[in-house]
Order: C-alpha cells, then structure tokens, then sequence
C-alpha cells in the first residue's frame, strides 16, 4: 500500500511536469498544426537559464560539475556571480522569482524561434514546417552542447528541501508539494487566459480557422506569437520544476520528455488544454507505476504503448473531437 | 533488341563494373576512410529510397523507419551469428559460401522487417496525417526499447561479434536494388494507385482502390527494403547498439528525402549522399558542425521548400521533354501534391 501510494504520489509529480510542457504541444497544435518538436529543447533551456540565474544571483552549489567555470560567460556568470553574489538567499520565494525570469527568457526564446524559423515556412505545407521544426530542435541541442557544456551541470537547491511523512508509510517530498502547487497555479492561469481574456477568445478563434480569425480582423501573427511565448514559459517553468525535483541537467534531457509530453498532449486529444494535462497526468503515473512494479527498463516503452493503443481505438485522443472529413 | 535482353545486359554491366569496384576499393587503392563513407552512403540510398516509396509516393507520413531497419539489422546479425558462420564454414568459408550466407541473412533481415512492417502497418495505416506519424514514431521507439532489453542479442550494451562483410559489391547490389524496385513499382498500376492515394484519398477511394490494401502493401515493402539496409549496416561494422536506431535515425532518413525532394528517386539518392557527406564535411568545424548541419536544414527548409528535386524527376521530366519534342504535346504536369497547402 505504501508503495502504491509513494508511486501514485511521483506519478503525479511527474505528470505535472508532463502536462506543462504537453500544454505548449497542444496549444501549438492548435492554431497551427505543426508538431513542435523543438519545444521539448524550449525545456531544456528553461531549465538551463534557471540554473545559471540561479548562479547569477550568487546562490551556492549552482557550480559546474566538470570543467573550468571561466571557460565561457555562463560559467564566470556563475562562479561570480551577476551582482556579486550572495544576494539573495535559497528560499522559495528565490525559486519563484528564478523561475518566473527563466519563463521570460525562454517565452522571448520561444517567440524568437516562431518569428525566424517557423513564419517563414508557414505558407508551405506542414511537412516542410515539420521538419523545420526538426532542424531547430537539433540546433537547441547541438547549439546547447556547445554553449552549455555537454557534461551535465548540478542544479542548485533553491529551497530547503524536506520529506514529510504521510499515513501508510509513505513520503512526500517538499520539491514535490512545490511542483504541484505551482505547476497547478500554472494550468489554471492558463485555462484563465485561453477562456477568460480577449487575447484567448482570439486564440481560440485562431484555432479554430486561421482565415477566419483574419477575416473578422484578429492579427494572427500576433496571436501565433503570443501562444508560443505562453507555451515556451510553461516549458521553462517544468525545466525549473524538473531541476528542482531532479537536480541533474544536460543538454540532451529534454528530448525524451519532449516525445513523451508530446504523446501526453495525442493521448488527451491534441489541440485540446484540458486534454493535455489529463493526457500528461495519465503518462506520468503510468510511468512511475510501470517502473515501480514491473520493470523500470520497460517504462519508456509504456507512453508509447498506451499511444498506440488509444490511437488505434480512439484516433482523436480522449478528449478530442472527431473531425468528420469532408470532401 | 528486346526489353528482355536489353534489361539482361544492363544486369550484367551492373554487376561487372561492381564487382570491379569491390576490387578496387578491397586493393586499398582507395584511402578506407573515403570508403567508408560511400558505403555509408550506399547504406543512407537503400534507407531513403525505400522511406520515399511510402512517405514521398503513397503520402503517408511515417517516421519510424530506423525500427524497421533495427529488426532487419538484429534479425540478420542474429542468423549470421548463429547460423551464417556454420553456412559459410560448411561451404568453404570461401567467397561462395559468405555470398551464399549474406543472401540467406538478407533474406531473413528483410522478411523479419516485412512482418514488423505488417504487424505495425495493418493497425496504424487506418490513422492518418500526424496521427499516423506518431504511432510509427511510438512502434519505432518500442522497438528500441526491446532491443535494449533482450539479452540474447546484447541488450544495451550492443551486439557484437557479428560477422563483418564489408564490400561495395554488397551494399550497392542491395541500393541499385531498391531503386529499381521503387522505380519500377512508382511506374506500375501498382504504384499509380498509391500515386492516386497520395493526391486525394478519399478520391481514390471512389475510383475503386482498396486505399487500406495498397497502403500497407507499400509498408511492408518499403520496410522490407529498410530491412535490407539494416542487414547491410550490421554486417558493415560487426557491431549494432540499439542506440543507433532510436528516432533521431528516423529522422535523418526523413531529411534526406525531404531534402532531396519527395516523391523522387534521384532527390532521395541525392539526399541520402548528401547528407552523408555534409557532417563528414564538417568535421573541420570540430564542435560546431551539428550546429551548422542543423542551421543548414532550417535555412534550406526557408529558401527551398520542395527540396532539391521536389516531385521532378529529372529523368522522367527529361523523357516528358523529349517526348513533347517529337509528339509536339505538352505533357501532363506533375501536380506536387507534397508542397501543397493544406485546405482549410
């Protein structure tokens, strides 16, 4: 029981890191259907910026594991500090304020990719765009190994981490009760954006036929770039939150979480919000839980499985409409 | 001269002027590393042309296809371990008896892909678009999973020990292969339905063709043949790890046909060649060649949409203006489907 209990709470943990980043895949989806597989990238530098903000403002152990800290600006950034260091200390408030710039920079990342890479190609077909997308993906990755390092850094401790002890044995740790409270605030200052503000009326209008939205006078470039700053600040805040639980970063960490928040976003019906957040819940715990009981070699295989399966008996996701096609 | 004696003849050249070759690039008169890389690019051939007969000619979007060559490769490296030594000791150990092993090994990769390919078709090839993409990227990246945990062909730490049999004889047999099936299957009543399947479906559909059949017929084919490029790599090096078929390798075949322009044999060749050269070519920017590499995509992506050679062959537009010559019609154009925009 405690055991169940202790990977149901990871499964939600982690699920929450799953649905944040899956959101920015669905919201993408959405207006343009173009699968961004550079979002998974986007993560990775939120959790990169986090990381050396976290050293900008002079927080000790945001050192590199490995190398010489002056061998570029980053690591001198972080060995001294932006405003000589030890200015603010580990709190949560700290993390709160490291992750809501890693959001700005990477939402002004996200909008820079969109404005360079894929507004160009969006008059072509979506085969183009995809493999547009592909290329900046690569360029995140490979770009990230030269500027960041290829040896994973270790992430500072923005807060005193604790565990607590729950009935039945089972523990919760502080990082974990963090990620939820903030990855949930989150979800919900999205949905209130998407459904309670102008600028989400126009999203969803874009959505829902991009010519149209034009026509009653919406700037859809606009719209287009503002829900890629939305979903690349999601992304960076689950870098952050990541790092923070795990506080292990590389380069390469946001390709397989990318592909998995990706199949969170299919599974709940991609272009659909609620949809995500269900679908990355659905994958973290049956991640966790697979890895628990059956074999943890086998958990990547599971997302994929549970894909397949939901495609093959119900293609538009769970909670996606179907589109009848028209000829 | 009849087609028959005439296609003999050009058999039989192909195969000389290759064995030649296998001569001159076994004598070292050639550096192995420039070796090397063209059988790479032998490889990357069989790999892209077979990808574009169902990605580039049927328009269905799949981006597994590294899962299928990884059965292809562990199936045949399995057989040659185990049974291609024994086949080849038992017939001499000489050149006939590796021949004679390699084929059987071929036989046995390409067949294992075709079922993958069958297995993963018959249920995914109902979805459509990035629907469809996704289930081939999900099957592609379970492959990988089970190839890691299967301790009778080395799990994650790789298969070694597998019999090496590097000839540009072999690896280019297998390419000019795959090329004159696609070729010959795109220019068939075969490959006009999947031709029809790829410019509107559901019209297709209303023409008579079991759209459902022809697609995972081109599937299986099309895996088949990524089978057959992954018995080539496994016998290229000795060595498989199922990290080397994970989906960045799907990708990379996706960007060879892309970049060399769907739905045209000469663009994928061009591609796959090209993309093999390019990081090799780079390697003179030490660290920053993958960043220039994914620089060059995203800018060529901009500037040339359709790829190189998107839906003209330059051959067949070549034989269209010589027939337009003499005939005095203009021939019907090719209508690119691939660079369309989506409706709606």
């Amino acid at each position: 029981m405690s055991t169940f209990l202790q990977q149901l709470i990871n499964g939600i943990s982690l699920g929450a890191i799953y649905a944040l980043i899956a959101l920015g895949y669905t919201m993408v989806y959405g207006i343009l259907r173009l699968i961004n597989f550079a979002h998974g990238d986007v993560y990775m530098v939120g959790a990169f910026m986090g990381y050396y903000l976290a050293g900008g403002i002079g927080i000790r152990g945001a050192q590199m594991l490995m190398g010489n800290p002056d061998s570029n600006i980053f690591g001198r950034i972080l060995a001294h500090g932006l405003l000589g260091g030890g200015v603010l200390q580990p709190s949560l408030i700290t993390a709160l304020v490291i992750m809501l710039l890693a959001m700005a920079i990477c939402a002004a990342v996200g909008v820079i990719i969109e404005r360079l890479a894929y507004r160009p190609v969006r008059k072509y077909s979506r085969l183009t765009a995809l493999i547009t997308a592909i290329g900046v993906s690569l360029l995140l990755e490979n770009g990230g190994q030269v500027v960041f390092g290829a040896d994973p850094k270790f992430f500072p401790e923005l807060f005193q981490k604790r565990n607590l002890d729950l009935f039945g044995g089972a523990s919760i740790n502080t990082a974990d009760i963090a990620v939820l409270v903030i990855a949930f605030a989150l979800m919900i200052f999205l949905q209130l954006i998407v459904f309670r503000t102008k600028t989400g009326r126009a999203m969803r209008a874009v959505s829902f036929n991009l010519n149209s939205a034009k026509l009653m006078g919406i700037n859809t470039d606009r719209i287009i770039s503002f829900t890629f700053a939305l979903g690349s600040a999601m992304a960076a805040a689950a870098g952050v939150l990541v790092a923070i639980r795990i506080p292990r970063i590389d380069p390469l960490m946001g390709i397989l979480v990318g592909l998995k928040a990706f199949v969170a976003a299919v599974l709940g019906g991609i272009g659909n919000i609620p949809g995500a957040v269900l679908g990355g819940f659905l994958i973290g715990i049956t991640e966790t839980m697979v890895a628990g009981y059956l074999s943890s070699t086998y958990k990547d295989a599971v997302a994929f499985a549970i894909l397949i399966l939901i495609l093959l008996f119900r293609p538009s996701g769970l909670l996606g409409s179907t589109v009848q096609e028209k000829v | 001269m009849s087609r028959y004696i005439r296609n003999l003849i050009i058999t039989l050249a192909v195969l000389v002027v290759l064995y030649g070759l296998n001569f001159v690039f076994a004598g070292r008169m050639i550096s192995p590393y420039f070796s090397r890389i063209l059988m790479l690019c032998g490889i990357a051939i069989t790999m892209a042309v077979s990808l574009n007969l169902i990605n580039g000619f049927t328009g269905q979007f799949s981006i597994g296809h590294a899962g299928f060559m990884a059965v292809g490769a562990y199936s045949s490296a399995y057989f040659s371990v185990n049974y291609g030594v024994r086949i080849a000791a038992a017939l001499g150990d000489g050149t006939l008896g590796w021949i004679v092993a390699l084929l059987i090994a071929t036989l046995v990769g390409a067949t294992c892909a075709a079922i993958a390919g069958l297995v993963v078709g018959v249920p995914s090839l109902r979805l459509k678009g990035d629907y469809l993409a996704i289930v081939t990227l999900g099957f592609g990246q379970i492959i990988v999973v089970f190839l890691n945990n299967i301790e009778a062909i080395g799990g994650a730490r790789g298969y070694s020990g597998i019999p090496i049999v590097k000839s540009v004889f072999w690896i280019f047999l297998i390419a000019i292969l795959t090329i004159v099936v696609v070729y010959n299957i795109v220019h068939s009543a075969f490959g006009r339905a999947l031709i029809s399947i790829r410019e509107d479906e559901l019209a297709a559909e209303a023409m008579g063709i079991n759209t459902t059949r022809y697609k995972v017929m081109a599937f299986v084919i099309s895996s088949a043949m990524a089978g057959a490029g992954g018995v080539l790599l496994a016998h290229f090096d000795g060595y498989l790890n199922p990290k080397s078929f994970e989906f960045i390798k799907s990708f990379e075949i996706l960007i060879m046909i892309i970049l060399g322009g769907l739905g045209s044999i000469v663009g994928s060749v061009l591609g796959a060649i090209l993309l093999t050269i390019l990081p090799e070519a780079l390697r003179g920017f030490a660290q920053y060649r993958m960043v220039i590499y994914s620089l060059l995509l995203i800018v060529l992506m901009i500037t040339r949409p359709q790829g190189l050679l998107g839906n003209t062959d330059a051959f067949k537009k070549w034989r269209a203006r010589r027939r337009t010559k003499r005939d005095g019609e203009t021939p019907v154009a090719n209508s690119p489907a691939a660079t369309k925009k989506e409706k709606g």
